[in-house]
């Protein structure tokens, strides 16, 4: 293994002295770090918050803990999970579900009809993805069918079965007032301890309905630092560790014991505008805030990933969503300030353009929960300054978005939206572009084109049909930048050498653990 | 000691037990007022904690508010939280749903056991080197130990951690990176806390020596015939003891509160974490848990010292 020159030689052997002399008497070199026999260790950001399925839920199913009915493919396909089939009426507001047979909780119970039907309707009075299809009633069909009934048509229901809010838990799981107490799940993978916010630890269901997963023992640490999480890759401590910050994923790369894999997620790094700004609600001006963003800038400068510069909303490995198309990747500066002189922004002295003596400031607000995002913002703050557009970047609260968004003072948002919440871009394109826009998508902004493309996509259509309104969401959001996007994200995990099989999901859903074994 | 329980003990104990009461009280008014008094809605905020940024919506914001009774007025959630704290009830969290008891307990637990532990190993460390170099004040042990303390006390703890990570976990694959729940996990955020205190408790303890050696007392006690070692023992260590134990106390205080960036880089859970957490979340219950548990904890540890300081210099403070 290659060792890290943190000390010049010559420095190595006093800081040792120095650590023995202030009277540390340290073990002998062990095998301490070559992995507890058995146990694979996952090393991953999220916290463990809450067992509750509409609130942090996903960290259950990423670890194969609980399961939902429809399951994801490694291509984005929506696959049977828990259910083994489908059906739809004619009309599309009857879903008759088929469920697996044999499937057992980690109690030992088995899944039934009932009890699926009552963790969905847990699930669809919470907040949530599911919340947001116009349900009608949950039932039992018979003794292994459940019957969705909806107010009217909506295509994407199955996709949102597969958000991770949507999990079959055992009735054992709930609390009287329905809150989760436990997680017993259907999953490969059982849990047997939950150090909330921390740690967990699981092992293998033996009773498990599919393929059993290949390593008997698993602990999963939330380590919220990239710099612990890399260091926990280097030194063996973790065998499967995600989310790499740029110089950490250069520096793995060149490990010998670690291989380090990649895939685009469909999270899209975008700016949020109230189109209903006075400065804002030409479409000039969008174009030109668009237009010098220097994308590929941030890319290759503050993200070190070439790739991830974002012409478009729609990401690739969003199937036909996005277009050949898209915004340039570098500013273009000229046309940007000619599009503001058009608009009536004339600069002034200091280079900071005015319309009738008012200055062109704008207030743009970000959250630090994905660290990039505040680092984006003043990079963002410093190009726009170059066509005389006075930013000011405001760090604070997620939450200051959608509360901005609602009570109308936000200007602009820097934010991180994921396509993906569920195995289908539509679900989080009805929330963001539908009629009255939406907390993370667009304010003040309407298009009746968009409304109807959404509209005849929810109703659901032919395949050819539906790929050709998916474009034109895509063309009207580039045309008109009710959002304008910056970059993409990609999923980054360093996988220690001692164990294989490790796959990536295009939508994070799943961790896809059952899969990992030990390299003999 | 016999003296001590008849004399000032009681009156002590009896007046730390009503600070503790204060400090509970206090506590409870305060955070409850300071978060009510921050910008922004509660309910947005609260949901961005239980639903993650991905999750917060006008509509997850409404779903809290309508949950927690967010609309009752203010007095009367006040109220309600100071009849539940005299039932000794904490209530639950409001991000994560568990009780504030048990969330407090676990991380105030492993906050307790990674400060001890490290200001344990630290007195092992930074003390005996003071002393030495005290009793020599300008040798070469003092200027070393006083380079070495500097160097120690200009690096931030996050920085000593990530070599202390680098070198006994990467390179010599000796300790495990981060995580908690084992002895060999606990070893190295232990180390690195013990290495920067001791930094300083060597310089305090250097100059309590120093301080007392050159005392009237002490040279007394070397010319009425005493050996070095004796005199140190009988008329040095004592009297150096006092400061040095003193500072112990509020640099132990300042640890528990002080070390969320430790916990964060070797992933603990401890209370820091916890604070600044509920603290971004509007997690009322939790807020008051935790500065609850600190309080009572400064109250707790002050009362230690002092009981002990008084064992050690029976002569009694400046009244």
């Amino acid at each position: 293994m290659r060792r890290v020159a943190l000390l010049p030689p010559r420095l190595r052997r006093p800081v040792s002295a120095l650590l023995l002399s202030l009277g540390l008497a340290l073990p002998a070199p062990a095998a301490l770090a070559d992995a507890p026999a058995g146990i694979l260790t996952v090393t991953a950001p999220w916290e463990v918050s809450s067992l509750d399925p509409a609130r942090h839920g996903y960290v259950f199913t990423r670890l194969q803990i609980a399961e939902t009915l429809v399951d994801v493919d490694k291509a984005g396909g929506l696959v049977p999970g828990l259910a083994e089939g489908w059906q739809v009426d004619a009309a599309g507001v009857v879903w008759t579900l088929t469920l697996r047979r044999g499937v057992l909780f980690h109690d030992g119970t088995p899944m039934t009809a009932e009890t699926v039907a009552a963790a969905l309707r847990t699930a669809a009075a919470k907040p949530g993805p599911l919340a947001s299809a116009p349900l009608e009633s949950i039932a039992v069909g018979g003794p292994e069918t459940v019957v969705i009934r909806l107010k009217e048509p909506f295509a994407p229901l199955l996709a949102t079965l597969a958000g991770t809010a949507a999990q079959i838990l055992a009735p054992a799981s709930y609390g009287p007032d329905g809150t989760v107490t436990q997680v017993i799940g259907t999953g490969p993978f059982r849990l047997t301890e939950v150090k909330p916010p921390q740690s967990l630890a699981a092992e293998r269901f033996d009773r498990y309905w599919g393929q059993p997963a290949g390593v008997g023992k698993m602990t999963y640490l939330a380590a919220g630092r990239g710099e612990t999480r890399a260091m926990m890759a280097e030194s063996g401590d973790a065998d499967v560790v995600y989310t790499l910050d740029p110089a950490s994923r250069q520096r793995l790369q060149r490990n010998p014991a670690v291989t380090v894999q990649a895939l685009p997620l469909p999270r899209t790094v975008s700016v949020k505008l109230n189109a209903g700004d006075p400065a804002l609600s030409d479409l000039r001006v969008r174009r030109a805030l668009a237009l010098a963003v220097d994308r590929g800038g941030i890319a290759t400068g503050l993200l070190r990933e070439p790739g991830s510069a974002a012409g478009q909303m729609f990401p690739p490995g969003t199937g036909d969503w996005p277009l050949p198309e898209g915004l340039p990747l570098r500013a273009d500066l000229t046309q940007a300030a000619a599009l503001l002189t058009e608009a009536g922004w004339v600069p002034g002295s200091d280079g900071l353009r005015s319309r009738d003596g008012k200055p062109l400031k704008l207030t743009l607000r970000t959250f630090p929960d994905r660290p990039e995002l505040p680092v984006i913002a003043t990079a963002l703050q410093a190009q726009w300054r170059e066509i005389g557009v006075d930013v000011a970047v405001s760090v604070g609260n997620s939450s200051d978005v959608p509360a901005g968004h609602r009570d109308g003072t936000l200007q602009m948002a820097l934010m991180a939206r994921s396509f993906g919440l569920v195995p289908d871009p539509l679900v989080t394109a009805l929330q963001d572009f539908g009629p009255g826009g939406g907390d993370w998508g667009a304010m003040n902004w309407s298009s009746p084109a968009m409304e109807q493309a959404l509209a005849t996509l929810k109703r659901g259509t032919d395949p050819a049909t539906a790929t050709g309104l998916r474009q034109t969401v895509s063309r009207i959001l580039l045309a008109e930048l009710p959002v304008i996007p910056v970059s993409w994200y990609q999923q980054t995990v360093a996988v220690s050498k001692r164990v294989s099989g490790l796959t990536l999901d295009p939508y994070e859903r799943s961790y896809r653990l059952s899969e990992v074994t030990w390299v003999r | 000691m016999g003296a001590l329980i008849n004399g000032p003990l009681p009156r002590l104990l009896l007046a730390r037990a009503g600070q503790a009461v204060l400090v509970a009280v206090m506590v409870g008014v305060l955070t409850f007022v300071l978060v009510r008094a921050l910008p922004g809605d509660m309910a947005y905020r609260i949901a961005a904690g239980r639903y993650g940024f991905d999750w917060v919506s006008t509509a997850a914001a409404e779903a809290v508010r309508q949950d927690l009774g967010l609309d009752q007025p203010a007095p009367l959630a006040l109220l309600a939280w100071l009849w539940d704290l005299l039932r000794l009830d904490l209530g639950q969290s409001l991000v994560t749903g568990q009780t504030v008891a048990e969330e407090v307990g676990h991380q105030f637990g492993h906050s307790l056991l990674l400060a001890a532990s490290a200001a344990g190993l630290s007195l092992l460390i930074g003390p005996p080197l003071g002393a030495l170099a005290g009793l020599r004040p300008g040798g070469v042990l003092d200027r070393g130990l006083l380079l070495v303390a500097v160097l120690m006390r200009s690096v931030p703890p996050f920085t000593v951690g990530v070599v202390l990570i680098l070198l006994l976990s990467v390179q010599a694959r000796l300790l495990p990176a981060a995580g908690s729940g084992s002895l060999a996990h606990t070893i190295l955020p232990m180390l690195t806390l013990a290495l920067c205190l001791a930094a300083v408790s060597a310089r305090v303890s250097r100059d309590a020596v120093a301080g007392v050696t050159a005392s009237a007392f002490y040279t007394f006690g070397r010319t009425k015939g005493l050996g070095g070692g004796l005199v140190f023992w009988r008329h040095g260590l004592r009297n150096a003891g006092v400061p040095v134990l003193t500072y112990f106390g509020v640099q132990f205080v300042g640890l528990v509160e002080g070390m969320v960036v430790i916990e964060t880089l070797f992933a603990w859970p401890g209370i820091g974490h916890a604070l600044v957490h509920a603290v971004v979340a509007r997690d009322v219950p939790m807020i008051q848990g935790a500065a609850l548990a600190m309080g009572l904890f400064v109250v707790a540890m002050n009362t230690v010292i002092d009981v002990v300081c008084a064992l050690l210099d029976p002569r009694g403070g400046p009244s």
